[in-house]
This record gives structure tokens, C-alpha cells and sequence, in this order.
């Protein structure tokens, strides 16, 4: 399996506070990631450097380098916004934007980077992302209607494929079911597997049931370093990290 | 005893809570009546299609000064909501450090200048030099007045706007000034309409710093290099004239410019409001 992203010694801090601390680790193409560890240990931090968002933060710092198909994300003359569209990302809360109807949320990538293209056109992107989503069948008879105005697991699903529209090649997931019930769980892991068809996904969950439901390779971290990576059946059945062992086991964390 | 004591708080509180909203209202309630009560007689046709009429003629309308008064905010919002909505977007957006605090401290204290002076302001750097009065000078010195209102009340409406909303935009790839843009101005909109409108009807009943910039105007204007009417001046010109048919007009003109602004708050806010309802 080739490789999508290679993170080769990666460091990242929050002003004089260091979050992560060498990280080496590849993510294989069109398998689906799993980033799990206790709450503070730089999971979020780490997806949040593979596309640049973690340098938004004021007084955030970042060295080390991240591969894309072969190419740095942070090397010289690389704009963020480029990196950012190859590598979407759907955050913990469902974030809609609340002024814009499910159709405008859906086609906010195309619009707001001033893509001008005809109305239908725009339609097709719009139903192709829903659809992706597996959000269409529910709203398609209100794509007016406001972007908040749907559930929780709806909204989130809604996000996914805005990220979609703009059509990435990777997308990270920020733990995107804590905030949802059971039901909308399932349908967003559902949705991760249908989508592995097509893209590498990077998610980071608090829930080791979800990684081991929804990961081809899970990677452990601790206390901002990367403790064990390796398939996710291997690692939850046979970890070589003593950590490894009694965090799934629920020792601690 | 507890569940007891806990009701009568609850009734205390709330009819406290009543007794305070209608307190705010009153005024407003009572200065309309009194207007409607002593203006209302002297409105007619005439009165927005005439000239004011010469001292000791019955009749006449203020006219020019309806049109003049509509001029002077439209001349205001040209220089004071661009640059106040802008100056609000940088404070709230960049506006963390010293520089931030200075302009902010600035806008404070501008806000509380009185009128007056900055009329006398805007007589000195436009006036003098241009050796008129004029309406570039009445709409510069209540454009001044409303950057202050327009730049605090943008900050704080885009101060409002969640993180979460701007990093959703830009993890689609969308620039940074695109977000700020097109995502965080749009999400605080409501807010920002309603700041503006406060300084509307905030400038459009001030009198103090039209007397030497605008002047007033008893015909029409001829350009906007010359002096022109305007309804507060209008108004206080009848007011403290001594005769009882310019106080009937003045009560008049009061509460044509009560219902100016209350009728532009109106279509502004139907206007503006979004196809999109915001869930609360």
C-alpha cells in the first residue's frame, strides 16, 4: 500500500509549551487512520499539523516535516491554503456555517474560494457531496432551509461533505462523533467506511471501540510522543508497548 | 417554607423586571404621544413638498430640510461605515496588542466628545479652508461621530462569531481574508446592521455640529459645497423663534425626523434580514 502522508520528525508547540515531540509515522493511502490516546496528549495537535491548521493558533510553532504524495506541506514556498484544500478536515462540533442554507453549506468550499461556475454545475456538486454524505435522501427537500436548523448528527454529516465538495485527498476527523448520540455514531462510522473507497481518512477518537470499529492502523500516542503505530488488529490484540497495553486495557487514561 | 419563600423571590423579581422594562419604554411612549398631540396638526402635504414659508406667512413646509437631513446621513455613512466597520474588523481580528488598545481607547474617548466640538472640528479643516459652509462639512462631522459607535459595535459583534466557524472556512482551503470576508462579517451582520443604525439615529437628531458646518438653509441647496438645511437645525431655529406658527412647525418637523428614523431602522432591518433564520 503506498504511502499518503509521511510525518518525519515532527515537533510542535504551544508557545513555550512543547505538544508534540518527534513524531515519525506513515499514513497509508486509502485506509482509514485511527489516532487514539488519553485526553491532552497531542492528538488533535498532530491531525492539526498535517493540513496547517495547528500554526492558526496564535503562538503556535511547528518543525519537522510532513509528506504529501512526496512533497513537504511546510517546505518553502508552500501556501497553507493549497495544503488545506488537498487535506480537509471536520472538526469535533458539528460547525455549520449558521447564515448559509444546507445548499450554500454544502457549496461554501466552491463559493467562498470564488470558484464561478453556472447554478447547475454548483447543483451537482452540491447533491454529489450530500450524497457522498449520506445526508442527501434526508434533506434534499430542504436544501433551503438553515444550515443549523437539522440534528446534531445531521449537521455533522452536512460538514463532511462540505469538506468533500472541494473534493480533498485526505480528510482528518477530529473526534466528530463526541459530540453525537449513539445512532448518529454509527451512521458517521458507517460513512468512514464508505468513504475509505475513495480517500485516506485521519481519525482521532477518545473511543477505543470506534478505532477498532472504524481503523485499518491505529496509532497510540502519550504524552506527546507516538507510543506504537501498526495494523489496528495487531495493535489492540497484541501491543508490543507495555503503555500501549494497559491504556487499551483501561489500566489508565 | 423554602419552596414558599422561593415563589415570592421569583414574583419579586419578575414584576421588578416589568416595572424596570416599562420604565424604558415610557419615555419613548410618551415623547411620541406628545409629539403626535402637537405636530401632528401642522402636517399636511404642504409640509414635505414646500419651502418654509417667510416670517409672518402661515403655511410653508420643510421640505429642503426633509431632503438635506436624508443628504447629510447619506454623506455621513460614506465616510463612516466603511471605515468604522473596517476599524471594528481590525480591532476584533488583529487588534490584540498595544496598537489595538490605543485605537480602542482612542474610539472611546472620541465617542464621548461632544458634538459641538466636533463641529467645530470639521468648521476648521473644511469650512475655514473652503470659505463655506457646506454639506460635505455637516455630513464629515456626523460621519465623525459615527465611527466611533460603528467601529466598537462591529468589534464586538465579530468578537462574537465562534472560533470554530473561522477554522471551518479556512480548513477548506479558503484564505484568510476570504474567512474574514465572507464568514465572519456575514455571521455578525444582525449585529453590525444594528450598530449602524444606532449611530444613524444618533446623528440624525444632532443639531450642534450642523449650526457651523451645514448651517441651515431656508430654500433649497445648490450643490453640496453650499450651506444646506437640515431637520434639527430647522427645528431648533422654529423652536426658539417667538412665534406660535413656527412651534407648531417645529413639533411638526420633530416628529417627521421621529418617524425618519424609525421608518429606516424598519426597512433596514426588513431588508437586511437574512433568507437564512439563525436557530436559536
Amino acid at each position: 500500500m503506498a504511502n499518503k502522508l509521511e510525518v518525519v520528525g515532527l515537533n510542535a508547540w504551544f508557545g513555550s509549551n512543547q505538544a508534540l515531540k518527534d513524531i515519525n509515522l506513515i499514513i497509508p493511502d486509502g485506509a482509514v487512520t485511527a489516532i487514539i490516546g488519553p485526553s491532552g496528549c497531542g492528538k488533535s495537535t498532530f491531525i492539526r499539523c498535517l493540513n496547517r491548521m495547528h500554526e492558526v493558533v496564535p503562538g503556535a510553532r511547528v518543525s519537522g516535516q510532513v509528506l504529501l504524495d512526496g512533497a513537504n506541506i511546510y517546505g518553502p514556498g508552500i501556501d497553507p491554503v493549497q495544503v488545506r484544500a488537498k487535506v480537509g478536515m471536520v472538526f469535533q462540533r458539528p460547525n455549520p456555517f449558521p447564515t448559509m442554507s444546507i445548499f450554500d453549506n454544502a457549496a461554501a468550499g466552491l463559493r467562498l474560494n470564488g470558484v464561478r461556475q453556472s447554478r447547475s454545475s454548483l447543483a451537482k456538486v452540491v447533491e454529489r457531496s450530500l450524497r457522498q454524505a449520506a445526508l442527501w435522501d434526508e434533506v434534499k427537500d430542504s436544501l433551503h432551509a438553515s444550515g443549523v436548523s437539522i440534528s446534531g448528527g445531521q449537521q455533522q454529516r452536512l460538514c463532511i461533505a462540505r469538506a468533500l465538495a472541494v473534493e480533498p485527498e485526505v480528510i482528518l476527523m477530529d473526534e466528530p462523533c463526541s459530540a453525537l448520540d449513539p445512532i448518529a455514531t454509527t451512521k458517521i462510522e458507517a460513512l468512514i467506511y464508505e468513504l475509505k473507497q475513495k480517500y485516506t481518512i485521519v481519525i482521532v477518537t477518545h473511543s477505543m471501540q470506534q478505532a477498532a470499529r472504524v481503523s485499518d492502523f491505529t496509532a497510540f500516542m502519550y504524552l506527546g510522543r507516538l507510543v506504537e503505530f501498526g495494523p489496528t488488529d495487531k495493535l489492540f490484540t497484541t501491543p508490543e508497548k507495555k503503555e500501549t497495553e494497559d491504556y487499551i486495557t483501561g489500566r489508565f487514561g | 417554607m423554602g419552596y414558599q419563600r422561593r415563589r415570592l423571590t421569583n414574583v419579586a423579581a419578575q414584576a421588578t423586571a416589568i416595572a424596570c422594562t416599562v420604565a424604558v419604554l415610557l419615555p419613548l411612549v410618551l415623547i411620541f404621544g406628545y409629539l403626535l398631540t402637537k405636530g401632528v396638526t401642522s402636517l399636511n402635504l404642504d409640509f414635505f413638498t414646500h419651502l418654509p414659508k417667510p416670517v409672518g406667512e402661515p403655511g410653508g413646509g420643510m421640505a429642503n430640510a426633509i431632503v438635506g437631513t436624508l443628504i447629510l446621513i447619506g454623506l455621513a455613512c460614506v465616510l463612516g461605515l466603511p471605515v468604522g466597520v473596517f476599524t471594528g474588523l481590525y480591532l476584533a481580528e488583529f487588534g490584540k496588542g498595544r496598537f489595538g488598545w490605543m485605537v480602542r481607547f482612542c474610539a472611546d474617548v472620541l465617542n464621548g466628545v461632544p458634538s459641538i466640538v466636533i463641529g467645530i472640528y470639521a468648521y476648521t479643516l473644511l469650512v475655514l479652508p473652503l470659505k463655506s459652509f457646506s454639506a460635505y462639512a455637516g455630513g464629515f462631522a456626523l460621519g465623525v461621530i459615527m465611527l466611533p459607535i460603528v467601529a466598537r459595535t462591529t468589534e464586538e459583534m465579530v468578537r462574537l462569531v465562534p472560533n470554530t466557524l473561522r477554522e471551518a472556512s479556512l480548513a477548506l482551503g479558503v484564505p484568510s481574508w476570504r474567512t474574514t470576508l465572507r464568514v465572519v462579517l456575514r455571521t455578525a451582520r444582525a449585529g453590525i446592521i444594528t450598530g449602524i443604525m444606532l449611530s444613524i439615529a444618533r446623528v440624525a437628531g444632532e443639531t450642534a455640529p450642523l449650526l457651523f458646518t451645514a448651517f441651515g438653509n431656508q430654500f433649497w441647496h445648490h450643490g453640496l459645497r453650499g450651506p444646506i438645511s437640515s431637520l434639527p437645525v430647522q427645528i431648533y431655529t422654529y423652536a426658539i423663534s417667538p412665534f406660535d406658527d413656527w412651534h407648531r412647525q417645529a413639533f411638526a418637523g420633530a416628529l417627521v425626523l421621529l418617524l425618519l428614523i424609525f421608518l429606516t431602522s424598519l426597512s433596514v432591518r426588513l431588508l437586511t434580514r437574512g433568507k437564512v433564520h439563525v436557530a436559536r
